[in-house]
């Protein structure tokens, strides 16, 4: 178990520094100068000087990057180019409503898809299932932005039930993850039906029904709870997904979190914000799948004893 | 060919046409590939000739002068909202297809590569499909398109170099399992070489977990074309995109809902055209692939 620890996290420290060099490349591998993309077409060469010194730009690459990881480890990616105030302070203050919304998503996808992916499979080949796959399919390929923009025209520009964009009360929450959510529950409903098919051709779940329980018994306490295991980890896998889908919504919603934030940055071309961003989200992926997969160790003795 | 690899072959399209909503797909990608190549000729207007006096027009509005009809509406230039979307499936499946021809070619490559030799190619191959799946896409996708400035063959590229490991990680598991299958081990004992195993023998057993991805992943990348579009990085004006039209309905949700629902929804019907056509490849060319896309 301890071995195992210890490998996972040396696995994923080793994706972290992975990561680092991406974040890096991805300023100062990419053609143009970023001093002069930073700073814009009205900056005279002297600014455009004393910001490529103050960057390190002048200096070998080699020696910017150990700079830059030396910095980045300790949290510090510089300043805002606009807010003038450190670029993890900017990214961190959004975190919160990031996660906010990511939760709601979360659970509003897994209370619609789960139910739908579980009687898909104890019904399967019925027309419910036939037409839940194609729901799956429909919803894997509506454009989040899209259906963004389309409950704002009904909900509140016609019904005036609930606010078009912003951050506030619970209302300013259904909108977005709804949004974010739906584009969740395809993959849920995909992933429930195929994990409950495989659990119930089981001999436990063969046992449960010859013991006489009712088929609700077998099926929630018996199937259920081993199915959820695969589709757990799964989605956790899917994070960075959810991530991505979460810098659109919050886009369209004007939900003041991480993805507006660096796509405002991305069009300011304020870069230590913009690096910073996806750096934190790469640590947060990372370390959920981390978890997910230690718990994983952790509470299934049957992939403990295969290690 | 053989009698049974025939008999094999039309069981398998008898298969795919059984499938209802792959013939759906196919009919759809069919008409949008149909709508791109002829889109100068099928389009009732010109998708860039703005007539201000015919501006936020709802759908089925007729011109009282020239009578013609706007079917879909127009947008807040009084551009004729059906000819754009008409001419947008051009741009939607100019980065789409190539970055998925791209992106499939390399990641099997590499995936073929990795799963046989093993390695030092396989770690750096897997360290690469650790690192995709570690970053949210849009971003990067975004912040790489922001700096290199978009445009059509920079979007097409961003595409290919973030996405292939998807195929890598398909590809090497399915050589990892054909590799120790007996009809590899007999080509060795017969003296075949690495190469000539690797390339006749197991390359072939891993083009259609591959095609099936890459149908899936068409779709991905459209929806991905469109956002980048939205998010104002995708394909510069004058050209029509779907993104773009939807960014520009964003404003007049409140006037004109139709600027922005329709895009939306060619948007998603060919996104599901793919996934369909995924969906019934899957079943015809392996039913025991069920999980590929995961």
């Amino acid at each position: 178990m301890l071995g195992y620890l210890a490998w996972r996290s040396l696995h994923s420290l080793l994706l972290l520094w992975l990561v680092t060099v991406v974040v890096f490349g991805l300023l100062h591998l990419t053609p143009g100068d970023p001093a002069s993309i930073m700073l814009g077409e009205q900056a005279t060469p002297e600014q455009i000087r004393d910001l490529r010194h103050a960057l390190g730009l002048d200096e070998p690459l080699v020696t910017q990057y150990a700079w830059f990881l030396g910095h980045a480890v300790r949290g510090d990616f510089g300043a805002s180019i606009r807010a003038q105030r450190p670029a993890l302070e900017v990214v961190l203050e959004r975190l919160p409503a990031t996660l906010l919304l990511t939760a709601g998503a979360f659970t509003f996808a897994l209370c619609v898809g789960l139910p739908i992916g579980v009687i898909s499979a104890v019904k399967r080949l019925s027309l419910w299932d036939h037409g839940s796959m194609a729901l799956a399919l429909m919803g894997q390929s509506m454009p989040v932005f899209w259906l963004g923009l389309m409950l704002i025209v009904v909900f509140s520009v016609h019904l005036r039930w609930l606010p078009v964009s912003g951050a506030g009360g619970p209302e300013h929450l259904v909108l977005p993850a709804v949004t974010l959510g739906t584009f969740l529950i395809g993959l849920i409903i995909r992933l429930t039906r195929s994990s409950m098919l495989d659990v119930l051709g089981q001999d436990y779940v063969r046992t449960a029904r010859a013991k006489g329980l009712a088929e609700r018994a077998v099926i929630v306490r018996h199937a259920l709870r081993n199915a959820l295991i695969p589709v757990v980890t799964l989605l956790g896998l899917q994070l960075g997904m959810l991530l991505g889908g979460a810098v659109i919504t919050e886009t369209v919603f004007a939900w003041p979190g991480v993805g507006m934030v660096t796509v405002t940055a991305i069009y300011q071309h304020d870069y230590p914000v913009v690096q910073c961003a996806v750096f934190i989200s790469a640590v947060l992926v990372v370390s959920i799948n981390w978890a997910v997969d230690v718990l994983y160790h952790v509470l299934d003795p049957r992939i403990r004893a295969s290690d | 060919m053989t009698i049974d690899a025939r008999a094999g072959h039309r069981r398998r399209l008898r298969r795919f046409f059984r499938h209802r909503l792959a013939v759906i797909g196919l009919g759809i990608m069919t008409t949008v590939a149909g709508l791109a190549l002829f889109a100068d000729h099928i389009g009732p207007r010109s998708p860039t000739a703005q007539q201000i006096l015919l501006r936020l027009k709802p759908p089925g509005f007729a011109d009282p002068r020239s009578g013609k009809v706007a079917w879909l509406g127009t947008d807040h230039l009084g551009r004729d909202i059906l000819s754009r979307i008409i001419h947008g499936s051009r741009v939607s499946l100019v980065i789409s297809l190539p970055a998925v021809v791209v992106s499939a070619l390399l990641g099997m490559t590499l995936g073929l590569l990795a799963g046989y030799h093993g390695g030092a190619i396989e770690s750096v191959v897997m360290r690469c499909v650790d690192l995709q799946l570690a970053f949210p896409f849009i971003l990067l996708a975004l912040s790489i398109v922001a700096l290199m400035g978009p445009s059509l063959r920079n979007i097409i590229i961003v595409f290919a170099i973030t996405t292939w490991p998807v195929y890598a990680r398909t590809t090497r598991g399915v050589v990892l399992a054909l590799r120790a299958q007996e009809f590899v081990q007999a080509a060795r004992s017969l003296g075949a070489s690495d190469q000539r195993i690797l390339w006749r023998h197991v390359a072939p057993g891993v083009v259609s977990p591959v095609l099936v991805l890459a149908s899936f992943e068409v779709a991905r990348m459209i929806i991905l074309e469109a956002a980048l579009g939205f998010l104002g990085l995708g394909v510069p004006p004058p050209t029509p995109t779907w993104g773009s039209m939807l960014a520009d309905g964003r404003d007049y949700l409140r006037d004109a809902w139709w600027i922005a629902a329709f895009p939306g929804l060619a948007i998603m019907l060919t996104a599901a055209g793919s996934n369909f056509l995924g969906d019934g490849l899957r079943d015809m060319l392996d039913p025991t692939l069920r999980n590929v896309e995961g």
